[in-house]
């Protein structure tokens, strides 16, 4: 399908584009940029008048839970959820049953999302077999076959020696290595950040500086080794600063937030809210701001979602049984928008954070809408208001804290490969 | 009279001052009841209360007991240490399926916080929390504050110091709550790895850095039980180093006024939170309060039921 995509307002940093445009797309591939384009023979048109048009967003942490826990999310349901947000791409993390630590496993996700999703899915293979933490995947083969990134995301690898040789492992593979940087000890049985709120509530809480100690051994370990690596989902104020001082010293750090550490505080809580549960737990007014500020200026690079769907027996218990995470897609854009709205970021650096940035980080050769670059298109209505309702979601999972709250922005269509495959 | 609006009495937080004060001059004339030869009156004939307890209690459950039991109720005790977290039916359904047998009051304690109002969201019968989790136990703070107004014929202005484990104390939440509420000062101390962040933010609360400066002309020494369990963790040393520091003995309780009262929630360590001496002493009201402690329980589901004495 051929398409012409007119009058839209098209931002696109890698090539730093900011203006009034139309694109033109052929064979699945972006064939030029410009005003007053035609449309070439038997192509669609697509009015984008008032519409953002931008290269597709990514989103580098999900959990897609297929294979094993279909019960909260698969494949097909979650990529719906992924374009219905406005993602073209999505990183799945490997904490499936079985786990993504060999090739089986890797190419069953590629080939199942290739014939039944909705848009592209990069799996992230396990640092350790099993997320066991004992022993290396085989990340070679892991990269081979399809791989964009290792991680044993949900724990961290506490061994700090097979950390280290992971990450120069990884290195020579050429294959990214995220970290959930938590010190395990110091979570316990912590079931939300330990501040005000959680001695009201007489819940055990979870330290900011069990997640701080984790980051600081990351970045100190891969600035001694000299290698990337990437550290998800940070949520507190001195990780930001850690981050900070070791991208100054020249470190290869690159990190992500989520929406809820940039909107939610561990206020939202309160009412022993389980959608308000998550690992790293929302924090406090003071991080926010941090995160908000690492986001500015460039600290954070990119802004995932860590979409972590639960089935409501899992969520619908006494707070401290149920699981941790909410599901993030269909919100994490205007959520996000409310950063440019706010002047957290400008737009520009908006689409870095959910879209250049994380095709860099990854190689996932993404992120631009350059002539001859893969048609990955997100079309945006920023004024769009919406309400989240359980019903109208497509993922298979509701755990959202913001359920029945209004949003701002939308995405009006995704385009995957030059192929419209949602439309608001 | 004033009237409860109440359905529930899950936490001292929620509720007032007028509320409070209520539930004690309703508790002060079920005194009346429990001084008698036959310790029992029609108010709730025909109610049934179950007592769905999923932690050990002894104390709490026969105390809940007796007062359902004083005022005709019916009562049931379930006492379960199975809980959604190990396999099992979840909360939820368990409480569904006792709620088909048509009970009036369910008094649950549990070891998640919050898990009343978990519960409250689910069933339409009246819930009352003997304990949940670190959050609170307002049958304690209430039975608490009756005990001390015995003894001063007032809950406002007084000194009351908290000494033990904070942290994970639900009895030190009810009381501060309670406390606050009723215009008294309350002094909290303990190791430092058991005073939670933002504690002084719950009432009218002052942290010490150490017990002497807690027990300073206080009115009310109140000594938390320490859990054997904690003892060689990463809280504290031992028991016997906790006693140097954190127990109440015939010499630190000077630094309280002459006439203050002691305290203690209950089940005691003997020799670790506090001497002997001072448990079985002159000042000490620990068996008062559990005398107390049915009084107050029957004022409790008396009010959640809504009706009037008989």
């Amino acid at each position: 399908m051929n398409l012409l995509i007119k009058n839209g307002r098209v931002i696109d940093p890698s090539q730093k584009l900011d203006d009034t445009l139309d694109v033109v797309v052929e064979n699945g591939l972006v064939k030029e940029i410009g005003k007053g384009l035609k449309a070439p023979a038997g192509a669609e048109t697509i009015d984008a008048t008032g519409k953002y048009v931008v290269p597709g967003l990514i989103d580098m942490h999900v959990h897609l839970r297929d294979p094993g826990l279909e019960y909260k999310e698969d494949i097909i349901s979650g990529t719906k959820a992924a374009v219905a947000g406005g993602f073209t791409s999505v990183c799945c993390m490997p904490n499936t049953k079985p786990t993504i630590d060999n090739k089986a496993i890797a190419s069953y996700i590629i080939n199942k999302a290739k014939a039944e999703g909705s848009c592209n899915v990069f799996p992230v293979g396990s640092i350790t077999y099993g997320l066991s933490g004992e022993r290396m995947s085989e990340m070679g083969e892991l990269k081979e076959s399809g791989c964009v990134a290792v991680s044993d995301d949900g724990r961290p690898v506490k061994n700090s020696e097979l950390m280290m040789r992971s990450l120069q492992y990884a290195a020579g593979i050429g294959i990214m290595v995220i970290s959930h940087a938590e010190e395990l000890e110091l979570v316990g049985e912590g079931t939300m950040n330990e501040g005000y709120t959680s001695t009201e509530l007489g819940l055990k809480g979870i330290p900011r500086v069990a997640e701080d100690i984790a980051t600081a051994r990351e970045t100190m370990l891969a600035e001694y080794t000299g290698t990337p690596i990437h550290i998800a989902h940070v949520s507190t104020k001195d990780s930001v600063r850690i981050i900070r001082e070791a991208k100054a010293r020249g470190v290869k750090v690159t990190c992500e937030t989520a929406p809820h550490y940039f909107t939610l505080t561990d206020d939202a809580v309160r009412g022993y809210n389980t959608n308000a549960k998550m690992n790293p737990p929302l924090r406090e007014a003071a991080d926010v701001a941090a995160i908000k500020a690492g986001l500015t200026d460039g600290t954070i690079d990119a802004i995932a979602t860590d979409h972590a769907p639960h089935h409501e027996d899992e969520k619908d218990v006494e707070f401290n049984v149920a699981m941790n995470g909410i599901i993030g897609l269909e919100t994490s854009l205007p959520l996000s928008l409310q950063l440019v709205e706010n002047g957290v970021l400008t737009l520009n650096q908006l689409v870095d954070k959910m879209s250049c940035n994380p095709s860099n980080i990854l190689g996932l050769q993404r992120g631009t809408l350059a002539a001859g670059a893969v048609a990955d298109i997100t079309l945006i209505d920023p004024t769009c208001e919406w309400v989240v309702e359980a019903d109208k979601l497509a993922s298979k999972s509701k755990n959202s804290p913001w359920l029945g709250q209004n949003m701002k922005g939308a995405a009006a269509a995704t385009i995957v490969n030059g192929k419209v495959v949602y439309q608001r | 009279m004033a009237e409860f609006k109440h359905k529930h009495i899950i936490a001292l937080r929620d509720l007032s001052k007028e509320d409070i004060e209520l539930l004690i001059s309703t508790a002060e004339n079920m005194r009346e009841i429990n001084s008698r030869d036959i310790k029992k009156v029609p108010t709730l004939r025909g109610k049934t209360i179950i007592n769905l307890f999923y932690e050990a209690s002894t104390r709490t459950r026969t105390s809940f007991e007796i007062a359902g039991k004083r005022l005709s109720a019916d009562t049931v005790n379930i006492t379960t240490s199975s809980s959604s977290t190990t396999k099992g039916e979840t909360l939820s359904d368990t409480a569904l399926n006792l709620l088909a047998m048509k009970p009036d009051i369910i008094v649950m304690r549990h070891s998640v916080s919050g898990s009343h109002y978990f519960l409250a969201d689910k069933i339409n019968c009246s819930i009352i929390n003997a304990g949940d989790g670190a959050h609170e136990h307002p049958s304690q703070g209430l039975l608490d504050m009756l005990t001390m107004k015995d003894k001063f014929g007032r809950l406002d202005g007084l000194k009351v110091a908290i000494i033990g484990d904070i942290t994970h104390s639900r009895v030190a939440r009810s009381n501060i709550q309670g406390l606050t509420k009723m215009g008294s000062h309350v002094f909290v101390s303990g190791p430092p790895t058991m005073v939670p962040p933002g504690v002084e933010k719950l009432g009218n609360v002052t942290v010490c850095a150490t017990m002497n400066e807690a027990l300073q002309d206080a009115d009310v020494v109140m000594m938390l039980r320490i859990q054997q369990e904690r003892q060689g963790k990463t809280l504290m040393p031992n028991a016997r180093e906790y006693s140097r520091y954190f127990g109440l003995n015939p010499n630190n309780i000077k630094l309280a006024k002459p006439n203050a009262m002691v305290m203690h929630p209950g089940p005691i360590n003997r020799g670790v939170e506090m001497s002997t001496s001072m448990v079985d002493g002159d000042q000490s009201w620990i068996l008062k309060q559990v005398e107390n402690g049915v009084a107050v329980r029957m004022s409790m589901l008396y009010h959640v039921c809504g009706g009037e004495l008989e």
